[in-house]
């Protein structure tokens, strides 16, 4: 048995089948997870992501932390409630996980980290801590909850109290707020509108049954896969992981180099840079009958590459992936994905993402 | 729990048959769909084909993982459920029913009595947890 969320109840009582995730014990799907793919993309479905860490990172010289221990800048949060993504590196310039960081006050920011990765993230920010003098405080008592899809913010609008619903009417993009004692934020990993909340682990429950009750439709891992895959965001330990530079992970606009900061892994990546890099990522799509499956080859005029993720894509019915290729691979050439049993599947590459809001964006 | 019809015969690989004169009616157990999850593709042998009892017949797909279909008896293709093409999803609703793959006529009639009967299939069933 796994760690539960403190949804793991509704999760069987809605009939999910249960799998485990990064040592969690999570909803695979509820019956579909084709029909509660649709359903983020066409009305508003609902995950439990209480897997994730919420790791509080407190200190007058927080900021100065995070500058050193994250590949992204912190600087560029300049109002109180933005969210940046970026990557936590290795010296080496590996990927140890990657993560959302609010800036909540400038001695409080907060984390957000996979649940796979989330001891080891803790004990390398503690590690790296001691110098700066900050608190690494992970919330245990904090569960969360994804409500995403066109109309998320009209099922809000009937389940959260008015003052609730007012600031998050009022949240741009990547940003987040407290509204009494839960927080919420403007971020996804679907491609659709929608939000985020960290709540208390005992209120979760009764939250995530009102907005089942107004027609959120429950959504489990799968769905949450195929619908970040189509919106082509990164999965950790399938696009990246600590082999793997961010730079050939499709991942170089969320690493400043440009300033002289002084982060873990800037040496490595300036060398890799300066050596130039020898693949990239982007995008699969299948010209017919098929599913993707990492680990798969494509073959073309530019070499080899391996999918690091792929499924089938329920909004334009074919098999898509995220490929990693040579870096003169270009975006339009067809290749060859190797079947299962060694047939080869005509395929085109694409720049991602496949679909956000709703709308097909690659052509088939 | 599973649904495990009275009437029809079983397959270790989770095949279910039916007679239907002198034909049988090949398809995918309700257990086999649930483990897979939403089926995406379907792929069926051509009729007249001779299948060979216990060899790969037919491919399964769904968005999780693709999985072999095998023979039950040896014999020949004689009909496909052509409609699974633009609707796998029948597969999960109806397994049993609008969701069958293939008509084989097979060439021992009496070695449908060798499968198992829904007895022994949900012991089957049992013993894999």
């Amino acid at each position: 048995m796994g760690h539960r969320t403190p949804l793991y109840e509704e999760h069987v009582k809605a009939g999910a089948r249960i799998v485990d995730f990064g040592g969690w014990d999570m909803p695979l799907h509820y019956g579909s997870q084709i029909a509660e793919h649709h359903a983020v993309r066409r009305q508003a479905g609902i995950f439990d992501v209480s897997h994730m860490r919420a790791v509080e990172v407190r200190g007058e010289r927080a900021r100065d932390f995070l500058r050193h221990v994250l590949a992204n800048d912190v600087d560029r949060l300049a109002v109180p409630g933005k969210a940046l993504y970026g990557c936590l590196l290795n010296e080496q310039g590996g990927v140890l996980d990657d993560l959302i960081t609010y800036f909540i006050a400038p001695d409080w920011f907060r984390l957000i980290v996979n649940a796979g990765p989330a001891e080891r993230d803790i004990a390398w920010l503690r590690g790296h801590a001691g110098a700066f003098a900050v608190d690494i405080a992970p919330r245990p008592d904090l569960a969360m909850i994804a409500v995403q899809g066109p109309q998320a913010d009209a099922a809000a609008s009937r389940v959260l109290d008015a003052a609730a619903f007012a600031a998050l009417g009022r949240l741009p993009p990547f940003h987040a707020a407290f509204t009494g004692d839960s927080f919420v934020a403007r971020t996804g990993y679907t491609g659709e509108q929608g939000f985020e909340m960290l709540v208390d682990a005992h209120e979760v429950a009764a939250l995530w049954t009102r907005f089942v009750a107004q027609g959120v439709a429950p959504a489990g891992l799968g769905a949450r896969d195929t619908l970040r895959l189509e919106a082509g965001m990164n999965l950790y330990g399938h696009e990246m992981d600590e082999q793997v530079s961010p730079l050939e992970s499709g991942l170089a606009w969320t690493v400043n180099l440009a300033t002289d900061r002084e982060f873990i892994g800037r040496s490595a990546l300036l060398r890799q840079r300066a050596q130039g890099l020898a693949r990239r990522l982007t995008g699969l799509v299948l010209q017919g009958a098929g599913v993707v499956r990492a680990g798969q080859e494509v073959r073309g005029s530019f070499g080899v590459g391996t999918v690091t993720s792929g499924s089938f894509s329920p909004t334009l019915s074919r098999g898509i992936g995220l490929v990693r290729v040579p870096l003169a691979a270009l975006d339009g050439e067809v290749c060859a994905l190797a079947g299962r049993s060694g047939q080869a599947l005509a395929a085109r590459l694409v720049a991602p993402p496949f679909v956000r809001h709703g709308r097909v964006l690659i052509d088939l | 729990m599973s649904k495990v019809p009275g009437d029809l015969r079983y397959t270790k690989s989770h095949e279910w048959v039916r007679a239907a004169g002198a034909d049988i009616v090949v398809g995918i157990t309700d257990h086999a769909q649930d483990l897979m999850g939403d089926m995406v593709f379907v792929e069926l042998p051509k009729p007249g084909t001779e299948l060979v009892v216990g060899k790969e017949c037919a491919v399964v797909e769904s968005v999780k993982a693709a999985s072999d279909v095998y023979a039950p008896l040896a014999g020949e293709v004689t009909e496909v459920n052509e409609a699974l093409a633009g609707a796998p999803e029948t597969l999960n609703s109806d397994p049993y029913g609008e969701g069958w793959l293939f008509k084989l006529r097979p060439h021992d009639p009496e070695a449908v009595r060798a499968l198992l009967d829904a007895a022994a299939y949900e012991s089957l069933l049992a013993s894999e947890g």
